[in-house]
């Protein structure tokens, strides 16, 4: 009796093992049905994205009653790793498009051949200076300016005119004034730097390199992340720090007008429009996709001036295609830089390593 | 007939016997080579073989005197930050473990909630304090003391529930009668308690030494520029510069130090582990008598206050503090209608966090029991690397481990973008919890009451059932609380896998703090306030369960 008890007892114990094991596996394979369906095209396309993407649910809803196909969102974190991500699943993909890679990861995701051309409808209505690859392997679908945000309390306090140029910030009067963020760590930090290098160059008289050794002897402040910089050490805002310069972008001051607490007649930043670096992201098909055709009407549809004009309230950059309209926060609150800086994908690629190694063994 | 009986139940009971210890093995090995060792070998051999020969990474990493510079700063930190941590919280653990006093459940739940709140939001909470406005009046900004101070915070509950989970059951009549004996108290402490206490000891700082050494968000944040682990080396390595080789290469030199040190560890943990007779935690406490005593247990409290209450409060504080003086604002923002998928309805994150948080903990307590049978009565080198292998998910890159779930998990069943790696990552982090605090207990077990036990005729399964089992469910208890907490704040791992749009509350704050505008800074910290709330609810709940059961000791 003792020795059948104990025989039952390791027989339980061996089933509640195998349920879970069972359990585990069959709510992977479950979670896998509903997240990688097998292509039948007009039924489900993947976007994978970073975690910065956002759109208005009924704008996606739209597309599916439009074209029968229901969009899957896959976050992948930042935009680095999400395109490590496609990098290193290109031969099974876990989605049918990928949107966010920006210009200066391009050279590299190109370069991986992840993507599949595709020349969506309404591409005409696009500035060619946005498109960046002329064989339609990505298409530009938002830009955002990184450029310098100013606290205009300070400034009309202390009368001193923002600055007009990045040569400005080297100047005494703007000493102690700025904040930016680590390139090596910041999205915004690293476009602050490309703008540098595209405004000063690179080994002429007075190059970037130059200019950044004037700048911290100007007592620069530079932190990790945009969150730091924007929030504990400007002043401007919704900031609660001391410095009223910071690197952050374009979009910042409506952003400070609509999620203001209370109600604002004016936004309490501003940007200064020179020495602006364009960040251009972009959307692919991603080659082997499941539902390359869905994935097609899902460009197609980013393009519209439906999902265009949802673009700038969600994720606070401006749209590619020139014919939408922005919101009144946007044309009032803010300028867009007429002449940003660029520099090429390619080059951006080359030099990104030494470019950061050259500022950290000057700014840090 | 009889003798037939007994000779076939024998034969049946043996087999039953290696096939259950074959489940106590095979579930946790399974679950770890399918879900670790797999993935981490796939990403590294998928890196290394990429681009030329492996050995070109690695001659980068061992040359570039940068990196040798990063690799010494996050050996030395970590070793000075759990130095620092144990030192700090072992009064704390003696008070909360030894004495009764109102409000101490509610306490121990408390210091558990650093743990789950995302390193962006305490971070702003540092600067802030850290500053030279705070309360400090020195500016600590971005020195190795902010980089020691936050690990200490983050860290204290470790050692404050794995060391006071056995303090609490440590006997006090072995004290008494050292004492009587005419030892000093601090005699008796060192030479009766501490190596009493020295499996949980080494058990806690062996977990805050991988927690730290495998520091992210706190140096990244509070580190300022000056200041890199190799975890945010290769997390850069891998995400702003694409290099895989090279995040590879330092990831096996993160992995080799790990592993000695654990090796260093276990050697040193099996030769201490002490058989002794534990007791009812009721039994062990009593009010405080003497002013010293209510001296001491004052003095830690206000201690906890001001190290993990006062970055909490400016969080509360700042979620209350609106343009007209203090309000509800954010918290109604929070829970009016927002439909862009950007931001997360309040109550679908908090949902989502729950939902996985529970699962997590699942798969980490049954698991993480299942371990830690085998590694308390194996002794020898197999158990030995069992252990070793279980702790390793706690100090290696989550980079590394998310990327990994990619090139390994899509066959034969597709889980690379599954909703259930977010879970299993983070029970794989919890589950060293879960050993850790049920392991010391289990060891300590006296092998005369198992003894006991089978003597009066009872089987090896019932043995470990109705013996080992409740001991180690309530250890485990701890760990339990751990593994909520973990998955609730949502360590690391999760942010590199792919996964299905279920944004959680760490997600939601994430997102909120990643625009300007007072609303959305508000909303976080509101946020943030909730999730504390939440963990500390949730960690009483779990502790309530245990002071429940422990009457049955």
């Amino acid at each position: 009796m003792m020795d059948k008890l104990r025989g039952t007892g390791f027989v339980i114990a061996m089933s509640i093992a195998l349920a879970l094991s069972v359990f585990v596996a069959g709510c992977g394979g479950a979670t896998t049905t509903t997240t990688a369906p097998e292509g039948a095209a007009g039924s489900t396309v993947v976007l994978m994205t970073h975690d910065s993407f956002a759109i208005s649910d009924e704008v996606l809803a739209d597309f599916t009653a439009e074209t029968g196909i229901t969009v899957q969102v896959l976050r992948s974190g930042d935009a680095g790793a999400m395109l490590n991500q496609a990098i290193l699943t290109k031969d099974n993909p876990l989605a049918d498009v990928l949107y966010g890679v920006d210009n200066t990861f391009l050279s590299r995701a190109l370069g991986s051949d992840v993507f599949e051309a595709y020349e969506p409808r309404g591409l005409d209505q696009v500035p060619d200076e946005l498109q960046l690859d002329p064989g339609h392997r990505v298409t530009p679908i938002d830009f955002g300016d990184i450029c310098l945000n100013y606290d205009k309390a300070f400034f009309a306090e202390t009368g001193l005119a923002p600055p007009a140029s990045l040569r400005d910030l080297t100047k005494p009067e703007y000493r102690s004034l700025l904040v930016v963020e680590n390139p090596a760590t910041s999205s915004p930090g690293l476009g602050f730097l490309l703008a540098t290098v595209a405004e000063f160059g690179t080994g002429g008289e007075y190059d970037w390199l130059d200019f950044w050794r004037d700048l911290v002897a100007n007592d620069l402040l530079v932190v990790s992340g945009w969150e730091e910089a924007y929030y504990s050490s400007f002043s401007g805002g919704s900031g609660a720090g001391d410095r009223p310069l910071v690197v952050s972008y374009a979009s910042s001051p409506p952003a400070e007008v609509i999620y203001a607490e209370t109600p604002l007649t004016e936004a309490p930043t501003g940007v200064v429009t020179a020495g602006a670096f364009r960040q251009i992201e972009f959307a692919g098909v991603l080659r082997g996709a499941k539902n390359p055709e869905g994935a097609g009407r899902l460009i197609d549809f980013m393009l519209s001036l439906r999902f265009q004009e949802d673009i700038p309230l969600n994720m606070f950059v401006f749209p590619a295609n020139r014919d939408a309209v922005l919101p009144p926060e946007f044309l009032q609150y803010t300028d867009v830089p007429a002449a940003p800086l660029s520099v090429p994908p390619d080059v951006i690629e080359q030099n990104r390593d030494r470019w950061i190694e050259e500022w950290t063994a000057i700014a840090l | 007939m009889d003798g037939d009986r007994v000779v076939t139940g024998r034969g049946g009971g043996r087999l039953a016997r290696r096939v259950g210890s074959a489940v106590l093995v095979g579930v946790p090995l399974l679950f770890l080579a399918y879900f670790f060792v797999y993935p981490l070998a796939g990403i590294l051999w998928v890196s290394l073989s990429r681009e030329g020969s492996p050995s070109a990474a690695f001659v980068t990493v061992l040359t570039r005197p940068s990196l040798r510079a990063v690799a010494w700063f996050t050996l030395w930190q970590a070793a000075v930050s759990t130095v620092l941590t144990v030192l700090v919280a072992l009064p704390g653990a003696y008070v909360l473990a030894r004495f009764r006093f109102p409000g101490r459940s509610l306490v121990r739940a408390g210091v558990t909630v650093p743990f789950v709140l995302p390193t962006v939001v305490v971070g702003s909470a540092f600067l802030a304090l850290l500053g030279p406005d705070g309360p400090l009046g020195v500016d600590l900004r971005h020195t190795v003391w902010a980089i020691l101070l936050a690990h200490v915070f983050f860290n204290y509950a470790v050692v404050i529930r794995t060391v006071g989970g056995l303090w609490a059951h440590l006997d006090p009549r072995l004290e008494e009668a050292a004492r009587m004996l005419g030892a000093s108290r601090l005699r008796v402490f060192r030479e009766v308690t501490l190596p009493l206490l020295a499996p949980a000891l080494a058990a806690a700082s062996s977990i805050v030494f991988l927690f730290t050494f495998t520091s992210f968000g706190v140096i990244l944040i509070l580190g300022g520029l000056h200041y890199t682990t190799l975890e945010v080396e290769i997390w850069r390595q891998t995400t702003q510069f694409l290099n895989l080789p090279v995040a590879a290469a330092l990831a096996v030199l993160q992995l080799i130090g790990v592993t000695t040190l654990l090796v260093l560890y276990s050697r040193f943990q099996e030769r201490r582990a002490v058989q002794q007779g534990l007791r009812p935690a009721g039994e062990t406490a009593r009010p405080p008598r003497t002013w010293g005593e209510r001296l001491l247990v004052g003095a830690n409290l206000v201690f906890m206050v001001l190290l993990l209450g006062t970055p909490l409060l400016v969080l509360v504080e700042r979620s209350l503090a609106t343009a007209g003086g203090y309000g509800l604002t954010y918290y109604q923002a929070l829970f009016t209608s927002q439909t862009s998928s950007l931001f997360v309805p309040a109550a679908v994150g908090l949902r989502n966090s729950l939902v996985f948080a529970l699962a997590a903990t699942l798969i980490a307590v049954t698991v993480g029991l299942m371990a830690a049978t085998v590694i308390a009565y194996r002794r020898g080198r197999a158990g030995r690397w069992f252990d070793v292998v279980l702790m390793l998910p706690l100090g290696t890159s989550a980079v590394t481990i998310g990327f990994g779930f990619l090139v390994a998990l899509g066959k034969p069943i597709d889980l690379r973008a599954s909703a259930l790696l977010i879970p299993i990552a983070h029970a794989l982090v919890a589950i060293p919890f879960v050993v850790r605090s049920a392991v010391p207990v289990m060891r300590s077990v006296r092998g005369r009451l198992r003894d006991a036990a089978a003597m009066l005729g009872a089987s090896p399964f019932r043995v470990w059932r109705e013996v080992d089992l409740p001991l180690a469910a309530r250890a485990a208890a701890v760990g339990a609380g751990f593994a909520f907490a973990i998955s609730l704040g949502e360590f690391g791992a999760t942010a590199f896998i792919a996964r299905p749009d279920t944004p959680t509350v760490p997600v939601a704050i994430f997102r909120l703090l990643g625009r300007p505008g007072n609303l959305n800074f508000g909303q976080a910290m509101a946020l943030s306030t909730i999730l504390m709330a939440l963990t500390a609810a949730a960690v009483l709940l779990i502790e309530r369960f245990r002071l429940a059961r422990d009457s049955e000791f």
